[in-house]
């Protein structure tokens, strides 16, 4: 076999696309193709509708689709977990039924893991399932669900055993969320958005084979889904955003993005939209203003030097090098960006800050901002629990002191649920 | 733009590392920053003949090796790690820099082969006044005299003065102001009329000199009222060798206090394994990483000709600054007590982060200079 280069591989897909791509197909018709060539996700294994490209060279197929204005395939979402979680972990029969609506956005998919009582502390879930005659049955209640009011399947953690030690008792599971006994209700957010659910699993039902690993393995299953959710966290910015183009395949798109992208359409604000800062400064007359130029300073310093973090270690990576400790701080850094830059969209705002909506600058997109970049530093992992990660992992602190890890789960002492 | 080093760069570093380890323990850092000069001439000319340090950046033609500021970059970091008492930053950046921009073909060929080789202790003399570091500001004057130049005024805060062979000074012609009637000469360092004073600095591993001139012969390097361009060109290099070099001092800080909390036992456990050490020290590492990928992303920026280098110079030395100063209070306060005290060693990185802080430009100065690329 010839040998992969950047050349032979832009040749390749270049080639392909002039072939194939064609804006007047229909959107799942044309992601199909992308996932019977390989060309949409390169990267997986040959046999799942990738090509086993080196992570390198992704970034040479992304040109060339962005080049002839090419759509990718599904890509946002709680679906690139449940993909990255059911190739590290799932069966066959998974990756045959699930991947393909993945990647053409038939299917959305959400995380079950938090809890009332358990959120950073996920391993602490108390929703049950019981294997009952040759069905799993799933009680319990999850919270903070993003996208479950649409989702079709769920990526559900549950406890198995009580009598196990706290993370040895739990499985994982993929449960459908379109039956009776799911029931999915909004929680409002404090930016007015309700783009997260409470579910309610009574007597619901999971079919044997939607088991993920074995019984009790499903602490390593979790982590799988929440290491791939951290590392995506500083790509939250380009989320959403469709493109103006005529034909079929992005009109379709657009209408994708709003129905089933709309949960995330606040997404960008809630990074702090850095991009807005300078543009807004000029506006307001606030960019001669020392004081405020050297907070900007401050701000496009962090958000430059992230990025050039980011960056180093997706090239550490491509060399194959170990992950060094750039790798681990995206999610925390992405946290002080957005922190700094809504500060500052507040200064540039003077009293318009205290306006929300259409009365508010950019027509609701400050307020957006204001609002939505708490969320930051809770979703997907506190700042707090990075910072543990970030300590332990990476600098090899001591753990915590734990109290909870080598007695049976039924008697740690526990938040009560009602 | 390279964001990754080649492993060419990686096992220079290493070497690099494991020989300033040996020949710079705080031992010697200590017994070498209580000398005046500040470093002994036949081992640092020793070490550099070995290593061929001040070579590192200088081309072949003029007796180097020819590389870039990715590599001298690495030396510079290093430099900052083992804070090895040497003339190293005013004589490979600071004159090295503004003869390459500078001077003449002619020039070059007499006076970089002698840096190269280690021969010569160079330096880079332009602040007067302690609010400034730009050309602009400089007083000290330069009139035709024979067939060369004498110089008038004085200059302060310059690194290494009292020792350098060779002083890369900054003068204008009389009448002249702001960038206008800007030149560069070069004098010798025991040139007639030349009177050198050392400074007391509180970062005693970087000696400063005042130098006061009463017609000193001097030589012009370059172009006659024209040095405002190389100059600046000088300072934005120097910057970012500066970021890189505090990226070193950054690191090293912080891997001393890990270690350190690691074995410091209180209330029956280390005190590494208390929450809010644990997640000091998340946040050191954050500051310090966004530092170095600013610092590796200018030297990069430098050797790839880059149109923003001004504007990502000024970036990389603001956050360098930053971060050098933020880990420097948290390792002090990481120690306790015995961080306070003369004979702990930690005292001296924080000095040198202090230092390097305000030497070329505190942080908010460097803020402001990549706004006006970026938001005039
Ligand atoms: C916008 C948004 C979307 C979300 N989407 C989903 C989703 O799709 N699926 C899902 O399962 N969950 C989702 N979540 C939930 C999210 O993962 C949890 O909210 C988060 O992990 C925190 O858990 P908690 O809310 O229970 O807070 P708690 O764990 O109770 O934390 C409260 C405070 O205590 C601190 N704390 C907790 N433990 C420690 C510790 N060991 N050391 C130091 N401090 C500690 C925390 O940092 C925090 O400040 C979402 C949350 C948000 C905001």
């Amino acid at each position: 076999m010839s040998e992969l280069t950047e050349d032979s591989v832009r040749a390749e897909v270049r080639a392909w696309l002039e072939a194939n791509w064609n804006p007047e197909l229909g959107l799942v018709e044309w992601r199909n193709k992308l996932a019977d060539s390989g060309w949409g996700v390169p990267t997986w294994p040959k046999e799942w509708y990738g090509r086993d490209l080196p992570q390198g060279l992704q970034a040479v197929v992304d040109e060339e689709f962005a080049r002839v204005g090419a759509i990718g395939v599904a890509k946002a979402g709680i679906r690139t977990l449940a993909a990255a979680t059911i190739l590290a972990h799932g069966t066959d029969l998974h990756k045959e039924k699930f991947l393909r609506r993945i990647l053409t956005g038939e299917d959305t998919w959400c995380q079950l893991f938090s809890e009332p009582g358990s959120g950073s502390d996920v391993a602490g879930a108390v929703t049950r399932a019981e294997m009952q005659g040759n069905k799993w049955i799933v009680n319990g209640q999850k919270v903070w669900t993003t996208s479950a009011h649409h989702a079709h399947w769920g990526l559900l953690l549950a406890r198995t055993d009580w009598d196990q030690t706290k993370h040895k008792g739990l499985s994982y599971f993929i449960i459908d969320m379109h039956q009776p006994g799911v029931n999915v209700q909004p929680l409002k957010q404090m930016n007015g958005h309700a783009s997260f659910n409470q579910v309610f699993l009574t007597d619901a039902v999971v079919e044997p084979e939607f088991l993920v690993a074995n019984v009790g393995d499903g602490w390593a299953v979790t982590t799988t889904t929440l290491m791939h959710e951290r590392r995506g966290a500083d790509g939250l910015r380009t989320w959403a955003m469709g493109s103006d183009r005529k034909g079929r395949a992005y009109d379709e798109e657009r209408a994708e993005i709003a129905t089933t992208m709309e949960p995330y359409k606040w997404y960008p604000q809630r990074a702090g939209r850095v991009d807005l800062i300078l543009p807004r400064a000029r506006e307001t007359g606030h960019l001669g203003d020392p004081v405020v130029r050297q907070e900007i300073a401050k701000l496009l310093i962090m958000s430059k030097s992230a990025e050039w973090t980011a960056r180093r270690a997706r090239a550490a990576a491509q060399q194959g090098k170990p992950q060094g400790p750039e790798g681990s701080l995206g999610k925390l850094v992405a946290s002080h960006v957005a922190r700094a830059a809504a500060r500052i969209h507040t200064q540039l705002s003077g009293a318009d800050a205290l306006l929300s909506g259409t009365d508010s600058p950019m027509n609701g997109t400050i307020a957006e901002i204001l609002v939505s970049v708490p969320a930051t530093s809770i979703a997907g992992g506190t700042d707090e629990i990075q910072r543990n990660i970030i300590s332990e992992r990476v600098l090899k602190m001591p753990k915590e002191p734990s109290i909870d890890t080598t007695k049976p789960f039924r008697d740690v002492p526990r938040n009560t649920v009602r | 733009m390279k964001f990754s080093f080649s492993s060419e760069q990686e096992e220079f570093r290493s070497n690099l590392r494991r020989f300033l380890g040996e020949r710079s323990p705080t031992k010697e850092v200590r017994r070498l920053m209580a000398t005046e000069t500040g470093f002994e001439p036949a081992a640092w000319r020793k070490l550099n003949g070995e290593l061929g340090l001040t070579a590192v950046r200088i081309p072949e033609a003029y007796g180097g090796q020819g590389f870039g500021f990715g590599e001298l970059c690495i030396v510079l970091e290093e430099m900052g790690r083992s804070l090895l008492c040497a003339p190293f930053f005013s004589t490979a950046v600071l004159a090295t820099g503004a003869i390459l921009n500078a001077g003449t073909e002619a020039e070059k060929q007499a006076l970089l082969p002698g840096i190269a080789a280690g021969d010569t202790i160079a330096t880079l003399a332009w602040v007067e006044n302690p609010a400034h570091w730009d050309a602009a500001a400089t007083t000290l004057t330069a009139k035709p005299s024979g067939s060369g130049y004498v110089l008038d005024g004085f200059k302060s805060y310059v690194l290494d003065g009292h020792t350098a062979d060779l002083i890369v000074v900054l003068a204008r012609a009389p009448g002249s102001s702001g960038d206008k009637g800007l030149s560069l000469f070069t004098v010798k360092g025991d040139a007639k009329g030349l009177s050198r004073r050392l400074l007391k600095t509180m970062d005693e591993t970087r000696k400063l000199a005042r130098l006061d001139f009463k017609g000193v012969e001097a030589t012009l390097l370059g172009e006659a009222g024209a040095a405002a361009v190389p100059f600046a060109r000088t300072m934005v290099e120097a910057a970012v060798c500066l970021a890189n070099e505090m990226a070193g001092v950054s690191d090293r800080l912080r891997e001393d206090s890990l270690e350190y909390a690691k074995m410091r036992m209180q209330f029956g456990r280390a005190i590494a394994s208390f929450q809010s050490m644990k997640h000091k020290h998340a946040d050191m590492l954050v500051d310090v990483e966004l530092a170095k990928s600013a610092a590796y992303y200018a030297a990069a920026a430098l050797d790839e000709g880059d149109d923003d280098i001004v504007a990502v110079a000024s970036l990389a030395k603001a956050a360098a600054s930053d971060a050098a100063v933020q880990t420097a209070v948290h390792a002090i306060q990481i120690h306790g007590g015995i961080g306070f005290t003369w004979d702990n060693d930690t005292h001296l990185w924080f000095k040198r982060a202090k230092s390097s802080e305000v030497l070329l430009g505190d942080a908010h100065h460097h803020r402001e200079q990549m706004m006006q690329h970026w938001a005039a």
